[in-house]
Parts: structure tokens; C-alpha cells; sequence
């Protein structure tokens, strides 16, 4: 039985990086940039498991840092949008170019 | 073409292209239906990876809870596509072409990956690695510390959290 090779779900983790990176730097609105770093972090994800399945296949190392990377996720999330309501009620928007406050 | 190479193909295109609306779609709510896409996409991946339980534990906690709150906040603060603040065509330009020059040097960089996995591919485990039954006896022997730090991440984040968005 022959298997997906390697390479192309390395390629499927780099690809939904660089949509994720496109995301992060060409949209404004900070829940967009927010879902654009979740993408970042489930294709960091999908690394750790498949050089978890390919090279150590009697280990769980990588499954355990994907777990624990989605639980830093969610810690993030919720900060992040506590973050962002507060910014909301403060400017009325949550474009992050009208926060300007600390830029200069 | 065996089934997993098939599953494989159709969980990519449906996760590279779900991917993509999130970025383009111009309405937060159409971002996170998308996004919602990606992750069971990205679900899918794990458990052809013998990820079995990380592939629940991400639709749990992915599309179960953290989208549900990013749907609650773009309802909340009523956004829509007229409100969203757009950047310029230029910059747009820009960053295509800086991201997929990146990615294809990434791309070539793995090209050779598979040379290095040859010896080890051929005596893959078995299925069960990713089952709830290893996966917590490991967690609670070698990862007990980690996990009780996560813990501890956990209530200051909640903390955090109410301290920062309750009102003044």
C-alpha cells in the first residue's frame, strides 16, 4: 500500500502558511488578522504531525505539541478578543490603524 | 491511486480553497465560515496522520469553541462588508508577490524531504498510535508537568480575559 509522500502535505502546511501570512498583512480588520494567525498555527500543526507519523512513528512527541499548541490557541483567542472589545468600545472601530496611541 | 492518496487530494483542495476565502471574502462572517471549512479540512488531514484524537480535539476546540466567539464578536460589534477597511491594490500586489516568492523557496527547500523518510516509511506503526488510550498514558506520565503549566495558562488567560474587557 503506498502512502502520501512527505512532501506534498509539507507542501499543503506551506501554502495555508502563506495564505495566512498574505491574511495577516493586507487586511486591516483585527478578527481577520486574528483568524489569519490561527491558519499560521494549524499548518505549524499539521508539520508536527506528519514529521511525527514519517520519521518517528513509535513516538507521540509531535501529536503532543500539536495539543498543546491548540491549547495556546485558545488562551490567545480569548485574550486577544477581550483585547479587541475593549478596543471597540474605545474607538468605535477595529481597524487597526486607527489605534494609534502607543506609535509615537 | 489508492483511497488515502484520493482522501488526501480532496481534503487539500478543500482546505487550500477555503483557505484562500477566508483571506479574500470581504464580510467577517463569510471569513469565518470558511475558516470553519478549514479546520475540519485540516481534521481530516490528522486523521489520515493516525492523529485520531487531535483531529476531535481540533474540531472541538477550533470550530466548537473559538469560532463560536469570533461569530459572537462579529455579530456583537455589527460588522459587514461596508465597514471594512481595505488596503490598497499596490500593497496587495505587493504582498502576493513577496509571499509566493517565499513559499516557492520554501517549496523547492522541501523538495528533497522524501529521500530522508524512505528508510522509516516502510515500517510505519500501526493505526493506534493516536488513541485516547496511549495518548493519555503518555500524557500523565511524560507530559504531566507541561500539561499542569497549561493549566495554570489557562487561569491566568481567564483572568486575563475578564480583567481587560470588563467595564470601567
Amino acid at each position: 500500500m503506498s502512502t502520501v509522500p512527505l512532501t506534498h502535505i509539507l507542501f499543503v502546511s506551506t501554502a495555508l502558511f502563506f495564505t495566512g501570512m498574505y491574511g495577516l498583512f493586507t487586511r486591516r480588520n483585527m478578527i481577520t488578522m486574528l483568524m489569519s494567525i490561527e491558519l499560521i498555527l494549524n499548518s505549524v500543526n499539521i508539520n508536527f504531525v506528519a514529521f511525527n507519523k514519517y520519521l518517528f512513528p513509535q513516538k507521540m512527541d509531535g501529536i503532543f505539541f500539536s495539543i498543546f499548541i491548540v491549547t495556546i490557541a485558545a488562551a490567545e483567542a480569548a485574550v486577544a478578543i477581550a483585547i479587541i472589545i475593549n478596543l471597540y468600545r474605545t474607538h468605535k472601530s477595529i481597524d487597526v490603524d486607527d489605534a494609534t496611541e502607543l506609535k509615537w | 491511486m489508492n483511497i488515502s492518496q484520493i482522501l488526501f487530494g480532496i481534503l487539500t483542495v478543500l482546505a487550500l480553497v477555503s483557505a484562500l476565502g477566508v483571506v479574500v471574502s470581504k464580510n467577517p462572517v463569510y471569513s469565518v465560515l470558511c475558516l470553519i471549512v478549514t479546520f475540519f479540512a485540516i481534521s481530516g488531514h490528522y486523521i489520515l496522520l493516525n492523529a485520531q484524537f487531535l483531529a476531535i480535539v481540533n474540531i472541538i476546540v477550533y470550530a466548537g469553541a473559538i469560532m463560536v466567539l469570533f461569530l459572537f464578536v462579529i455579530m456583537l460589534m455589527n460588522l459587514n462588508a461596508e465597514v471594512e477597511p481595505q488596503k490598497s491594490k499596490i500593497l496587495k500586489f505587493a504582498g502576493f508577490i513577496a509571499g509566493l516568492c517565499l513559499f516557492l523557496v520554501i517549496v523547492a527547500a522541501l523538495k528533497n524531504a522524501d529521500e530522508k523518510t524512505q528508510t522509516q516509511a516502510t515500517q510505519l506503526a500501526g493505526g493506534d498510535i493516536g488513541l485516547i488510550k496511549n495518548l493519555g498514558r503518555a500524557l500523565f506520565n511524560d507530559y504531566v508537568l507541561p500539561f499542569e503549566i497549561s493549566s495554570v495558562l489557562f487561569l491566568s488567560a481567564m483572568v486575563g480575559a475578564v480583567v481587560i474587557g470588563k467595564k470601567e
